[in-house]
Protein backbone atom coordinates (compact mmCIF):
# COMPACT_ATOMS: atom_id res chain seq x y z
CA UNK A 1 0.00 0.00 0.00
CA UNK A 2 1.37 3.36 -0.97
CA UNK A 3 0.39 6.70 -2.38
CA UNK A 4 -2.45 9.05 -1.54
CA UNK A 5 -5.85 9.20 -3.17
CA UNK A 6 -7.70 12.52 -3.07
CA UNK A 7 -11.35 12.44 -4.11
CA UNK A 8 -12.57 15.74 -5.55
CA UNK A 9 -16.19 16.78 -5.59
CA UNK A 10 -17.72 18.50 -8.59
CA UNK A 11 -20.96 20.41 -8.70
CA UNK A 12 -22.17 20.72 -12.27
CA UNK A 13 -18.56 20.54 -13.44
CA UNK A 14 -17.36 23.17 -10.95
CA UNK A 15 -14.57 22.46 -8.47
CA UNK A 16 -14.97 24.34 -5.17
CA UNK A 17 -11.95 25.70 -3.28
CA UNK A 18 -12.24 23.10 -0.49
CA UNK A 19 -11.08 20.43 -2.97
CA UNK A 20 -7.79 22.25 -3.53
CA UNK A 21 -7.47 22.56 0.23
CA UNK A 22 -7.85 18.77 0.52
CA UNK A 23 -5.09 18.40 -2.08
CA UNK A 24 -2.89 20.76 -0.05
CA UNK A 25 -3.53 18.63 3.05
CA UNK A 26 -2.62 15.48 1.10
CA UNK A 27 0.72 17.02 0.19
CA UNK A 28 1.58 17.16 3.87
CA UNK A 29 1.13 13.39 4.08
CA UNK A 30 3.43 12.25 1.34
CA UNK A 31 5.32 12.81 -1.86
CA UNK A 32 3.22 15.07 -4.16
CA UNK A 33 4.11 12.85 -7.11
CA UNK A 34 2.39 9.92 -5.36
CA UNK A 35 -0.96 11.74 -5.20
CA UNK A 36 -3.81 10.60 -7.41
CA UNK A 37 -6.85 12.85 -7.68
CA UNK A 38 -10.11 11.08 -8.54
CA UNK A 39 -13.14 12.87 -9.94
CA UNK A 40 -16.45 11.00 -10.17
CA UNK A 41 -19.32 11.59 -12.56
CA UNK A 42 -20.99 10.61 -15.80
CA UNK A 43 -18.84 13.12 -17.68
CA UNK A 44 -15.62 14.30 -16.12
CA UNK A 45 -13.51 15.44 -19.05
CA UNK A 46 -13.53 19.15 -18.33
CA UNK A 47 -13.09 19.03 -14.51
CA UNK A 48 -10.35 16.41 -15.00
CA UNK A 49 -8.48 18.76 -17.34
CA UNK A 50 -8.83 21.60 -14.83
CA UNK A 51 -7.44 19.40 -12.05
CA UNK A 52 -4.60 18.02 -14.20
CA UNK A 53 -3.28 21.55 -14.81
CA UNK A 54 -2.70 22.04 -11.07
CA UNK A 55 -2.34 18.55 -9.58
CA UNK A 56 1.16 17.19 -9.03
CA UNK A 57 0.55 13.46 -9.65
CA UNK A 58 -2.10 11.61 -11.59
CA UNK A 59 -5.78 12.34 -12.31
CA UNK A 60 -8.32 9.55 -12.55
CA UNK A 61 -11.67 10.03 -14.25
CA UNK A 62 -14.06 7.65 -12.49
CA UNK A 63 -16.85 7.58 -15.02
CA UNK A 64 -20.16 5.77 -15.22
CA UNK A 65 -23.65 6.82 -16.38
CA UNK A 66 -24.96 5.87 -12.91
CA UNK A 67 -22.69 8.51 -11.37
CA UNK A 68 -24.51 11.36 -13.16
CA UNK A 69 -26.16 12.23 -9.86
CA UNK A 70 -24.59 11.70 -6.47
CA UNK A 71 -25.84 8.70 -4.50
CA UNK A 72 -24.13 7.18 -1.47
CA UNK A 73 -24.42 3.72 -3.04
CA UNK A 74 -22.92 4.78 -6.38
CA UNK A 75 -20.02 6.58 -4.73
CA UNK A 76 -19.29 3.87 -2.14
CA UNK A 77 -19.29 1.10 -4.75
CA UNK A 78 -17.14 3.04 -7.23
CA UNK A 79 -14.65 4.22 -4.64
CA UNK A 80 -14.48 0.80 -3.01
CA UNK A 81 -13.43 -0.68 -6.38
CA UNK A 82 -11.00 2.16 -7.01
CA UNK A 83 -9.36 1.82 -3.59
CA UNK A 84 -9.03 -1.96 -3.97
CA UNK A 85 -7.34 -1.36 -7.31
CA UNK A 86 -5.07 1.56 -6.28
CA UNK A 87 -4.43 0.42 -2.66
CA UNK A 88 -3.54 3.91 -1.37
CA UNK A 89 -2.05 4.32 2.10
CA UNK A 90 -4.29 7.31 2.63
CA UNK A 91 -7.56 8.68 1.22
CA UNK A 92 -8.12 12.43 1.65
CA UNK A 93 -11.47 14.09 0.95
CA UNK A 94 -12.97 17.56 1.56
CA UNK A 95 -15.37 17.64 4.53
CA UNK A 96 -18.55 18.49 2.62
CA UNK A 97 -22.16 17.38 3.10
CA UNK A 98 -21.60 14.83 0.33
CA UNK A 99 -18.53 13.39 2.04
CA UNK A 100 -20.39 13.23 5.35
CA UNK A 101 -23.01 11.15 3.52
CA UNK A 102 -20.76 8.47 2.00
CA UNK A 103 -17.24 8.52 3.53
CA UNK A 104 -18.08 6.95 6.93
CA UNK A 105 -19.71 3.99 5.12
CA UNK A 106 -16.84 3.69 2.65
CA UNK A 107 -14.25 3.62 5.45
CA UNK A 108 -16.31 1.04 7.39
CA UNK A 109 -16.30 -1.17 4.29
CA UNK A 110 -12.52 -1.44 4.80
CA UNK A 111 -12.82 -1.88 8.57
CA UNK A 112 -11.61 1.70 8.92
CA UNK A 113 -12.90 4.88 10.54
CA UNK A 114 -12.84 8.27 8.83
CA UNK A 115 -10.86 10.88 10.76
CA UNK A 116 -13.31 13.61 9.89
CA UNK A 117 -13.27 17.40 9.75
CA UNK A 118 -9.52 17.65 10.30
CA UNK A 119 -8.09 21.14 10.94
CA UNK A 120 -4.40 20.29 11.28
CA UNK A 121 -1.85 17.61 10.44
CA UNK A 122 1.24 17.22 12.62
CA UNK A 123 4.23 14.89 12.75
CA UNK A 124 3.28 11.25 13.03
CA UNK A 125 0.95 11.96 11.37
CA UNK A 126 -1.29 13.27 14.12
CA UNK A 127 -4.63 14.65 12.96
CA UNK A 128 -6.27 17.48 14.87
CA UNK A 129 -10.05 17.92 14.90
CA UNK A 130 -12.40 19.88 17.10
CA UNK A 131 -14.37 18.46 20.01
CA UNK A 132 -17.15 19.82 22.23
CA UNK A 133 -18.38 22.31 19.61
CA UNK A 134 -14.94 23.84 19.21
CA UNK A 135 -14.19 24.23 22.91
CA UNK A 136 -11.42 21.61 22.69
CA UNK A 137 -9.08 20.13 20.10
CA UNK A 138 -8.47 16.41 19.87
CA UNK A 139 -5.36 14.78 18.43
CA UNK A 140 -6.08 11.53 16.61
CA UNK A 141 -3.78 8.84 15.31
CA UNK A 142 -4.53 6.06 12.83
CA UNK A 143 -3.35 2.64 13.98
CA UNK A 144 -2.82 -0.58 12.09
CA UNK A 145 -1.86 -1.18 8.49
CA UNK A 146 -5.09 -0.35 6.66
CA UNK A 147 -5.85 2.64 4.50
CA UNK A 148 -6.21 5.85 6.53
CA UNK A 149 -9.32 7.91 5.63
CA UNK A 150 -9.23 11.65 6.34
CA UNK A 151 -11.59 14.53 5.57
CA UNK A 152 -10.43 18.12 5.90
CA UNK A 153 -12.33 21.14 7.11
CA UNK A 154 -13.01 24.09 4.82
CA UNK A 155 -10.41 26.82 5.23
CA UNK A 156 -8.00 24.75 7.35
CA UNK A 157 -5.30 24.23 4.72
CA UNK A 158 -4.37 27.03 2.30
CA UNK A 159 -5.22 25.92 -1.21
CA UNK A 160 -2.37 25.64 -3.67
CA UNK A 161 -3.03 28.00 -6.53
CA UNK A 162 0.04 27.78 -8.73
CA UNK A 163 -0.10 25.47 -11.74
CA UNK A 164 2.04 22.34 -11.66
CA UNK A 165 5.27 22.33 -13.70
CA UNK A 166 3.73 19.92 -16.16
CA UNK A 167 0.13 18.77 -16.52
CA UNK A 168 -0.68 15.55 -14.68
CA UNK A 169 -1.42 12.37 -16.57
CA UNK A 170 -5.15 11.67 -16.95
CA UNK A 171 -6.48 8.11 -16.92
CA UNK A 172 -9.97 6.65 -16.78
CA UNK A 173 -11.36 4.13 -14.30
CA UNK A 174 -14.70 2.51 -15.11
CA UNK A 175 -16.41 1.05 -12.06
CA UNK A 176 -18.81 -1.88 -12.37
CA UNK A 177 -22.22 -0.61 -11.32
CA UNK A 178 -25.69 -2.07 -11.71
CA UNK A 179 -28.83 0.11 -11.45
CA UNK A 180 -30.26 -2.32 -8.86
CA UNK A 181 -27.35 -1.51 -6.54
CA UNK A 182 -28.41 2.15 -6.27
CA UNK A 183 -31.09 2.06 -3.58
CA UNK A 184 -31.84 5.77 -3.18
CA UNK A 185 -33.47 8.02 -5.77
CA UNK A 186 -32.30 11.61 -5.43
CA UNK A 187 -34.31 14.53 -6.77
CA UNK A 188 -32.93 17.74 -8.26
CA UNK A 189 -31.62 20.26 -5.70
CA UNK A 190 -34.01 23.14 -5.00
CA UNK A 191 -34.11 26.29 -2.92
CA UNK A 192 -36.89 26.72 -0.39
CA UNK A 193 -37.80 30.25 -1.35
CA UNK A 194 -36.17 33.25 -2.92
CA UNK A 195 -33.60 34.52 -0.41
CA UNK A 196 -35.18 37.79 0.66
CA UNK A 197 -32.19 38.72 2.77
CA UNK A 198 -28.73 38.80 1.22
CA UNK A 199 -26.45 39.01 4.22
CA UNK A 200 -23.34 38.58 2.11
CA UNK A 201 -23.50 42.19 0.91
CA UNK A 202 -24.04 43.68 4.39
CA UNK A 203 -21.27 45.97 5.67
CA UNK A 204 -22.14 45.29 9.28
CA UNK A 205 -23.86 42.35 10.92
CA UNK A 206 -25.07 41.71 14.44
CA UNK A 207 -25.26 37.96 14.97
CA UNK A 208 -27.30 36.52 17.82
CA UNK A 209 -27.00 33.11 19.47
CA UNK A 210 -28.35 30.99 22.29
CA UNK A 211 -27.06 33.45 24.90
CA UNK A 212 -30.09 35.63 24.16
CA UNK A 213 -32.11 33.03 26.11
CA UNK A 214 -35.64 33.91 24.93
CA UNK A 215 -37.44 35.22 21.87
CA UNK A 216 -38.61 38.21 23.93
CA UNK A 217 -34.98 39.40 24.07
CA UNK A 218 -34.51 39.58 20.30
CA UNK A 219 -35.53 43.30 20.24
CA UNK A 220 -32.41 44.06 22.35
CA UNK A 221 -30.10 42.94 19.54
CA UNK A 222 -32.42 44.38 16.89
CA UNK A 223 -32.01 47.77 18.60
CA UNK A 224 -28.22 47.45 18.38
CA UNK A 225 -28.42 46.44 14.72
CA UNK A 226 -30.63 49.46 14.02
CA UNK A 227 -28.28 51.82 15.87
CA UNK A 228 -25.32 50.51 13.84
CA UNK A 229 -27.22 50.34 10.56
CA UNK A 230 -26.40 46.62 10.55
CA UNK A 231 -28.26 43.53 9.38
CA UNK A 232 -29.44 41.10 12.02
CA UNK A 233 -28.23 37.50 11.67
CA UNK A 234 -28.29 34.39 13.86
CA UNK A 235 -26.68 31.06 14.61
CA UNK A 236 -28.61 27.93 13.72
CA UNK A 237 -30.33 27.22 17.09
CA UNK A 238 -32.04 30.64 16.99
CA UNK A 239 -33.52 29.82 13.57
CA UNK A 240 -34.33 26.23 14.60
CA UNK A 241 -36.40 27.70 17.43
CA UNK A 242 -38.17 30.01 15.01
CA UNK A 243 -36.99 33.16 16.82
CA UNK A 244 -35.60 34.53 13.56
CA UNK A 245 -36.29 33.31 10.01
CA UNK A 246 -33.95 30.68 8.49
CA UNK A 247 -32.84 33.17 5.84
CA UNK A 248 -30.97 35.09 8.54
CA UNK A 249 -28.83 32.10 9.47
CA UNK A 250 -25.05 32.43 9.16
CA UNK A 251 -22.94 29.28 9.02
CA UNK A 252 -22.34 26.08 7.10
CA UNK A 253 -26.04 25.47 6.54
CA UNK A 254 -26.85 29.17 6.06
CA UNK A 255 -25.09 32.11 4.47
CA UNK A 256 -21.38 32.87 4.40
CA UNK A 257 -20.56 36.46 5.22
CA UNK A 258 -17.47 38.66 5.49
CA UNK A 259 -18.63 42.12 6.58
CA UNK A 260 -16.46 44.95 7.89
CA UNK A 261 -17.89 44.36 11.36
CA UNK A 262 -19.43 41.19 12.77
CA UNK A 263 -20.69 41.53 16.32
CA UNK A 264 -21.50 38.12 17.82
CA UNK A 265 -23.90 38.41 20.76
CA UNK A 266 -24.29 35.26 22.83
CA UNK A 267 -22.82 33.03 20.13
CA UNK A 268 -20.49 30.37 21.56
CA UNK A 269 -18.73 29.84 18.23
CA UNK A 270 -19.34 26.26 17.15
CA UNK A 271 -17.45 25.50 13.96
CA UNK A 272 -20.68 25.38 11.94
CA UNK A 273 -21.14 29.08 12.72
CA UNK A 274 -17.48 30.11 12.52
CA UNK A 275 -17.04 28.86 8.95
CA UNK A 276 -19.78 31.29 7.93
CA UNK A 277 -18.28 34.44 9.46
CA UNK A 278 -14.62 34.06 10.43
CA UNK A 279 -13.46 35.93 7.32
CA UNK A 280 -15.10 39.10 8.67
CA UNK A 281 -12.72 42.05 8.85
CA UNK A 282 -13.40 42.87 12.50
CA UNK A 283 -15.10 40.49 14.91
CA UNK A 284 -16.53 41.48 18.27
CA UNK A 285 -17.66 38.75 20.67
CA UNK A 286 -19.88 39.10 23.71
CA UNK A 287 -20.32 35.96 25.77
CA UNK A 288 -20.73 35.01 29.41
CA UNK A 289 -18.23 32.14 29.07
CA UNK A 290 -14.64 33.47 28.84
CA UNK A 291 -13.59 30.18 27.23
CA UNK A 292 -16.21 30.23 24.48
CA UNK A 293 -14.52 29.40 21.14
CA UNK A 294 -15.90 32.60 19.57
CA UNK A 295 -13.15 34.49 21.43
CA UNK A 296 -10.54 32.56 19.45
CA UNK A 297 -11.49 34.43 16.30
CA UNK A 298 -12.52 37.74 17.89
CA UNK A 299 -10.59 41.01 17.68
CA UNK A 300 -12.46 42.46 20.64
CA UNK A 301 -14.17 40.54 23.41
CA UNK A 302 -16.43 41.38 26.30
CA UNK A 303 -17.17 38.73 28.90
CA UNK A 304 -20.61 39.39 30.31
CA UNK A 305 -24.36 38.98 30.15
CA UNK A 306 -25.63 39.73 26.65
CA UNK A 307 -28.78 41.27 28.10
CA UNK A 308 -26.71 43.88 29.94
CA UNK A 309 -23.82 44.42 27.54
CA UNK A 310 -25.80 44.73 24.29
CA UNK A 311 -28.05 47.61 25.47
CA UNK A 312 -24.93 49.37 26.82
CA UNK A 313 -23.27 49.11 23.39
CA UNK A 314 -26.47 50.37 21.72
CA UNK A 315 -26.36 53.46 23.94
CA UNK A 316 -22.63 53.99 23.31
CA UNK A 317 -23.14 53.72 19.53
CA UNK A 318 -26.01 56.20 19.63
CA UNK A 319 -23.92 58.61 21.73
CA UNK A 320 -20.98 58.30 19.32
CA UNK A 321 -23.17 59.02 16.32
CA UNK A 322 -24.62 62.23 17.75
CA UNK B 1 -43.92 1.02 11.58
CA UNK B 2 -41.26 0.04 14.07
CA UNK B 3 -38.77 2.86 14.54
CA UNK B 4 -35.52 2.76 16.50
CA UNK B 5 -34.07 6.10 17.58
CA UNK B 6 -30.40 5.95 18.56
CA UNK B 7 -29.68 8.65 21.14
CA UNK B 8 -26.57 9.77 22.98
CA UNK B 9 -26.06 11.32 26.37
CA UNK B 10 -23.57 14.19 26.10
CA UNK B 11 -22.12 16.77 28.52
CA UNK B 12 -24.57 19.63 28.98
CA UNK B 13 -23.88 22.54 26.65
CA UNK B 14 -23.35 24.94 29.56
CA UNK B 15 -21.25 22.55 31.64
CA UNK B 16 -17.76 23.69 32.58
CA UNK B 17 -15.30 21.60 30.62
CA UNK B 18 -12.00 20.69 32.29
CA UNK B 19 -9.29 18.51 30.78
CA UNK B 20 -8.52 15.47 32.95
CA UNK B 21 -5.11 14.74 34.46
CA UNK B 22 -4.11 12.33 31.69
CA UNK B 23 -5.02 14.92 29.03
CA UNK B 24 -7.02 12.30 27.17
CA UNK B 25 -10.57 13.32 28.01
CA UNK B 26 -12.55 15.77 30.11
CA UNK B 27 -13.07 15.50 33.86
CA UNK B 28 -16.33 13.56 34.18
CA UNK B 29 -16.94 13.85 37.91
CA UNK B 30 -19.77 16.29 38.70
CA UNK B 31 -20.35 16.92 34.99
CA UNK B 32 -23.96 17.66 33.99
CA UNK B 33 -25.31 15.55 31.12
CA UNK B 34 -28.13 16.03 28.62
CA UNK B 35 -29.73 14.45 25.57
CA UNK B 36 -27.72 15.26 22.44
CA UNK B 37 -29.84 17.90 20.72
CA UNK B 38 -29.75 16.49 17.16
CA UNK B 39 -30.93 13.18 18.67
CA UNK B 40 -33.84 15.04 20.28
CA UNK B 41 -34.86 16.09 16.76
CA UNK B 42 -34.53 12.46 15.59
CA UNK B 43 -36.83 11.39 18.43
CA UNK B 44 -39.28 14.13 17.51
CA UNK B 45 -39.43 12.93 13.87
CA UNK B 46 -40.01 9.36 15.06
CA UNK B 47 -42.86 10.40 17.37
CA UNK B 48 -44.44 12.50 14.60
CA UNK B 49 -44.27 9.56 12.16
CA UNK B 50 -45.94 7.28 14.69
CA UNK B 51 -48.65 9.83 15.47
CA UNK B 52 -49.39 10.48 11.78
CA UNK B 53 -49.68 6.79 10.99
CA UNK B 54 -53.13 5.23 10.92
CA UNK B 55 -51.70 1.82 11.80
CA UNK B 56 -52.00 0.94 15.47
CA UNK B 57 -48.83 -1.14 15.55
CA UNK B 58 -46.44 1.82 15.42
CA UNK B 59 -43.65 1.66 17.94
CA UNK B 60 -40.77 3.99 18.86
CA UNK B 61 -37.82 2.31 20.58
CA UNK B 62 -35.01 4.36 22.05
CA UNK B 63 -31.52 2.84 21.82
CA UNK B 64 -28.52 4.17 23.69
CA UNK B 65 -25.08 2.94 24.71
CA UNK B 66 -23.09 4.02 27.74
CA UNK B 67 -22.70 3.64 31.49
CA UNK B 68 -25.52 3.60 34.11
CA UNK B 69 -25.89 7.41 34.03
CA UNK B 70 -27.29 7.17 30.48
CA UNK B 71 -30.46 5.80 32.12
CA UNK B 72 -31.62 9.32 33.02
CA UNK B 73 -31.45 10.44 29.38
CA UNK B 74 -33.29 7.29 28.30
CA UNK B 75 -36.09 8.07 30.83
CA UNK B 76 -36.28 11.59 29.40
CA UNK B 77 -36.85 10.16 25.91
CA UNK B 78 -39.48 7.76 27.27
CA UNK B 79 -41.18 10.68 29.01
CA UNK B 80 -41.41 12.49 25.67
CA UNK B 81 -43.30 9.55 24.24
CA UNK B 82 -41.02 6.69 23.17
CA UNK B 83 -42.61 3.32 23.91
CA UNK B 84 -39.66 1.40 25.28
CA UNK B 85 -35.89 1.47 25.39
CA UNK B 86 -32.74 -0.59 24.99
CA UNK B 87 -29.70 0.39 27.04
CA UNK B 88 -26.36 -1.09 25.96
CA UNK B 89 -24.33 -1.04 29.15
CA UNK B 90 -20.68 -0.15 28.67
CA UNK B 91 -18.27 1.74 30.88
CA UNK B 92 -15.47 2.12 28.38
CA UNK B 93 -17.04 3.45 25.18
CA UNK B 94 -14.53 6.27 25.34
CA UNK B 95 -11.81 3.88 24.19
CA UNK B 96 -13.86 2.72 21.18
CA UNK B 97 -13.84 4.43 17.82
CA UNK B 98 -16.98 5.22 15.79
CA UNK B 99 -16.92 1.75 14.24
CA UNK B 100 -16.79 0.08 17.66
CA UNK B 101 -19.81 2.02 18.91
CA UNK B 102 -21.72 1.49 15.66
CA UNK B 103 -21.11 -2.27 15.88
CA UNK B 104 -22.85 -2.33 19.28
CA UNK B 105 -25.79 -0.24 18.08
CA UNK B 106 -26.15 -2.30 14.90
CA UNK B 107 -26.10 -5.58 16.82
CA UNK B 108 -28.84 -4.38 19.18
CA UNK B 109 -30.91 -2.93 16.32
CA UNK B 110 -30.63 -6.17 14.32
CA UNK B 111 -32.42 -8.07 17.09
CA UNK B 112 -35.44 -5.76 16.69
CA UNK B 113 -35.73 -5.91 12.91
CA UNK B 114 -36.96 -2.30 12.64
CA UNK B 115 -38.49 -0.56 9.60
CA UNK B 116 -36.55 2.61 10.26
CA UNK B 117 -33.55 3.71 12.32
CA UNK B 118 -33.15 7.42 13.10
CA UNK B 119 -30.39 9.29 14.85
CA UNK B 120 -29.11 12.86 15.07
CA UNK B 121 -26.65 13.95 12.40
CA UNK B 122 -23.86 14.35 14.95
CA UNK B 123 -23.13 14.50 18.65
CA UNK B 124 -22.40 17.69 20.53
CA UNK B 125 -19.34 16.23 22.26
CA UNK B 126 -17.26 14.26 19.73
CA UNK B 127 -19.05 15.68 16.69
CA UNK B 128 -18.02 12.77 14.49
CA UNK B 129 -21.28 12.72 12.52
CA UNK B 130 -20.65 9.15 11.42
CA UNK B 131 -22.46 6.72 13.69
CA UNK B 132 -25.75 6.58 11.77
CA UNK B 133 -24.05 6.09 8.40
CA UNK B 134 -21.81 3.31 9.74
CA UNK B 135 -24.80 1.55 11.35
CA UNK B 136 -26.50 1.58 7.92
CA UNK B 137 -23.38 0.11 6.33
CA UNK B 138 -23.08 -2.63 8.97
CA UNK B 139 -26.74 -3.57 8.60
CA UNK B 140 -26.63 -3.40 4.79
CA UNK B 141 -29.40 -0.78 4.74
CA UNK B 142 -29.79 2.30 2.51
CA UNK B 143 -29.33 5.63 4.26
CA UNK B 144 -29.70 9.36 3.85
CA UNK B 145 -28.16 12.10 5.98
CA UNK B 146 -29.08 15.63 7.11
CA UNK B 147 -32.80 14.92 6.88
CA UNK B 148 -35.34 17.59 7.86
CA UNK B 149 -38.61 15.88 6.99
CA UNK B 150 -39.85 12.31 6.50
CA UNK B 151 -42.94 11.23 4.59
CA UNK B 152 -44.10 7.64 4.32
CA UNK B 153 -44.96 6.52 0.77
CA UNK B 154 -46.44 3.36 -0.76
CA UNK B 155 -43.00 1.89 -1.41
CA UNK B 156 -40.89 3.39 1.35
CA UNK B 157 -39.96 6.91 2.30
CA UNK B 158 -39.65 10.34 0.79
CA UNK B 159 -37.27 12.56 2.75
CA UNK B 160 -36.12 16.16 2.55
CA UNK B 161 -32.34 16.42 2.71
CA UNK B 162 -30.46 19.62 3.48
CA UNK B 163 -27.63 20.53 1.13
CA UNK B 164 -25.16 23.34 1.61
CA UNK B 165 -25.91 27.08 1.33
CA UNK B 166 -29.68 26.91 1.59
CA UNK B 167 -30.31 24.17 -0.97
CA UNK B 168 -32.44 21.08 -0.42
CA UNK B 169 -33.17 17.82 -2.19
CA UNK B 170 -35.89 15.21 -2.04
CA UNK B 171 -34.75 11.59 -1.84
CA UNK B 172 -36.83 8.44 -2.19
CA UNK B 173 -35.62 5.28 -0.56
CA UNK B 174 -37.03 1.91 0.41
CA UNK B 175 -37.44 0.67 3.99
CA UNK B 176 -35.85 -0.57 6.12
CA UNK B 177 -33.49 2.41 6.09
CA UNK B 178 -31.33 4.59 8.30
CA UNK B 179 -31.72 8.38 8.41
CA UNK B 180 -29.63 10.95 10.25
CA UNK B 181 -31.69 13.96 11.28
CA UNK B 182 -30.71 17.62 11.00
CA UNK B 183 -31.97 19.99 13.69
CA UNK B 184 -34.81 22.42 13.11
CA UNK B 185 -37.15 20.25 11.01
CA UNK B 186 -39.85 20.31 13.70
CA UNK B 187 -40.36 22.02 17.00
CA UNK B 188 -39.19 19.89 19.93
CA UNK B 189 -41.81 18.79 22.42
CA UNK B 190 -41.43 18.87 26.18
CA UNK B 191 -42.19 15.92 28.40
CA UNK B 192 -45.55 16.34 30.11
CA UNK B 193 -46.09 15.51 33.78
CA UNK B 194 -48.16 12.53 32.68
CA UNK B 195 -45.37 11.50 30.29
CA UNK B 196 -42.81 11.58 33.09
CA UNK B 197 -45.09 9.40 35.26
CA UNK B 198 -45.68 6.91 32.47
CA UNK B 199 -41.97 6.73 31.62
CA UNK B 200 -41.27 5.12 34.98
CA UNK B 201 -43.36 2.11 33.98
CA UNK B 202 -41.95 1.65 30.49
CA UNK B 203 -39.58 -1.17 29.66
CA UNK B 204 -35.82 -0.48 29.54
CA UNK B 205 -34.02 -3.58 28.35
CA UNK B 206 -30.39 -3.68 29.44
CA UNK B 207 -27.88 -5.46 27.23
CA UNK B 208 -24.23 -5.99 28.07
CA UNK B 209 -21.89 -4.65 25.39
CA UNK B 210 -19.73 -7.78 25.60
CA UNK B 211 -22.72 -9.94 24.62
CA UNK B 212 -23.47 -7.89 21.49
CA UNK B 213 -20.18 -7.62 19.67
CA UNK B 214 -16.69 -8.93 20.36
CA UNK B 215 -14.37 -6.21 21.60
CA UNK B 216 -12.04 -5.06 18.84
CA UNK B 217 -9.14 -2.67 19.11
CA UNK B 218 -9.87 0.76 17.64
CA UNK B 219 -8.30 1.77 14.31
CA UNK B 220 -8.45 5.43 15.22
CA UNK B 221 -7.30 6.61 18.64
CA UNK B 222 -7.88 9.92 20.39
CA UNK B 223 -4.46 10.44 21.94
CA UNK B 224 -4.71 13.81 23.56
CA UNK B 225 -7.05 16.74 24.01
CA UNK B 226 -6.07 20.36 24.44
CA UNK B 227 -7.48 23.87 24.51
CA UNK B 228 -7.48 25.36 21.01
CA UNK B 229 -4.84 27.88 20.09
CA UNK B 230 -6.14 31.35 19.49
CA UNK B 231 -6.31 32.38 15.85
CA UNK B 232 -6.27 36.08 16.66
CA UNK B 233 -5.05 38.11 19.61
CA UNK B 234 -8.26 39.23 21.21
CA UNK B 235 -8.39 42.47 23.17
CA UNK B 236 -10.63 41.79 26.15
CA UNK B 237 -12.54 44.85 27.31
CA UNK B 238 -13.34 44.86 30.99
CA UNK B 239 -15.24 46.94 33.51
CA UNK B 240 -18.95 47.47 33.94
CA UNK B 241 -21.11 46.83 30.86
CA UNK B 242 -21.23 50.59 30.33
CA UNK B 243 -17.45 50.98 30.56
CA UNK B 244 -16.76 47.98 28.31
CA UNK B 245 -19.30 49.26 25.75
CA UNK B 246 -17.74 52.72 25.69
CA UNK B 247 -14.25 51.24 25.26
CA UNK B 248 -15.49 49.00 22.46
CA UNK B 249 -17.11 51.82 20.48
CA UNK B 250 -13.97 53.92 20.89
CA UNK B 251 -11.80 51.07 19.56
CA UNK B 252 -14.15 50.35 16.66
CA UNK B 253 -13.87 54.02 15.66
CA UNK B 254 -10.21 54.79 16.19
CA UNK B 255 -8.46 51.42 15.92
CA UNK B 256 -10.52 49.18 13.66
CA UNK B 257 -12.02 52.09 11.70
CA UNK B 258 -15.29 50.28 11.11
CA UNK B 259 -17.63 52.85 12.65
Amino acid sequence: MSGILVVFEQRAGKIARINWEALAAAQRLGDPASITVAILGAQTESPAAEIAAKAPGKVLRVEHPLLAQYTADGFCLSLEQLIRSETPACVVVPHTYQVRDYAPALAARFGQVLIGDVTGIGEGPVFTRQLMQGRLNGNYRHTGNGTCFVSVQAGAFPAQTTPAASAAEIATFTPTLDPAQIRTRPGEPFRAAAQAVDLSSAQMIVGVGRGIKAQENIPLVQALATALGAELAASRPICDNGWLPMERQVGSSGQTVAPKLYLAAGISGAIQHLVGMKASQCIVAINKDPEAPIFEVADYGIVGDVMEVVPAITEAVKAAKQ
Amino acid sequence: MKIIVAIKQVPDRDAQVRIDAAGKWIEESDLQYALNEPDAYALEEALLLKEKSAAADGEVIVLSAGPERVGTTIREALAKGADRAIHILSDDLGSSDALGVARLLAAAARQENPDLILTGLQSEDLGLGQTGVIVAELLGLPHATLILHIEKTETGLEVKRELEEGWFQTIQLPTPAVLTIQSGGSKLRYATLMGIKRAKLKEVKQLAAVDLAPATSPVVVLEQIALPRKQKSTQMLTGTPKEAAAALVEKLRTEAHVL
